[in-house]
């Protein structure tokens, strides 16, 4: 007969810890003792996001009249604090005309959904589920 | 930066390391699922664009 396997939970909120792993990509696993994981997270979201930039993606504005424009400003803000950096240093206005501009747009919007993911993962590993 | 396939490798690398990241414990787990995403990710690039290839686009 198998034993249930018990895997270790954390005292601090989930919900604080999620906050944590969105505003700032592996922040939560660190958190969590998962570095490892934490700072290889850290490092790729964060690279594929300013290369997003660089190759001159844009950040999609909050616009839901356009439904797809809304989703990608929604996807966008997954990332974090780099997406308010990057705002405020005016940077993501893209360049429609750049050849790369749609690899850019999917570089940025990617780098933020799977923040999301991360986040999710994180409060998969506080719940004790993983 | 503007190769298109650059581009594409360098996106296939960065979500394959971090999907093997999330869904592997193991370091070396973590490098194997890697590889073989990115291999899945090129493989169905190269597959794709030569099904499109005769289409009229």
């Amino acid at each position: 007969m198998a034993t249930p396997v018990t895997r270790p939970t954390t005292s601090t909120s989930p919900y604080l810890i999620c906050a944590a792993a969105w505003a700032v990509p592996g922040a939560g696993h660190i958190w969590l003792g998962r570095g490892q994981k934490g700072f290889a997270l850290l490092g790729i979201l964060t690279v594929m996001f300013a290369l997003g930039l660089w190759i001159e993606g844009r950040l999609f504005p909050f616009e839901f009249a356009d439904p797809l424009v809304g989703l990608a400003a929604l996807a966008n803000v997954g990332i974090g604090l780099p997406y308010v950096v990057a705002k405020a240093l005016g940077a993501g206005v893209g360049r429609a005309v750049a050849a790369s501009y749609e690899y850019g747009n999917t570089f940025v919007i990617v780098a933020g959904l799977l923040n999301m993911l991360a986040v999710l993962d994180a409060f998969d590993i506080a719940q004790g589920r993983k | 930066m503007t190769s298109h396939l650059g581009l594409m490798l360098v996106f296939a690398a960065l979500v394959s390391a971090a999907f093997a990241v999330l869904s592997r414990e193991e370091v070396r787990e973590q490098a194997l699922f890697a590889l073989r995403l990115f291999g899945a990710f090129i493989g169905a690039a190269y597959v794709l664009g030569w099904l499109l290839y005769p289409l009229p686009l």
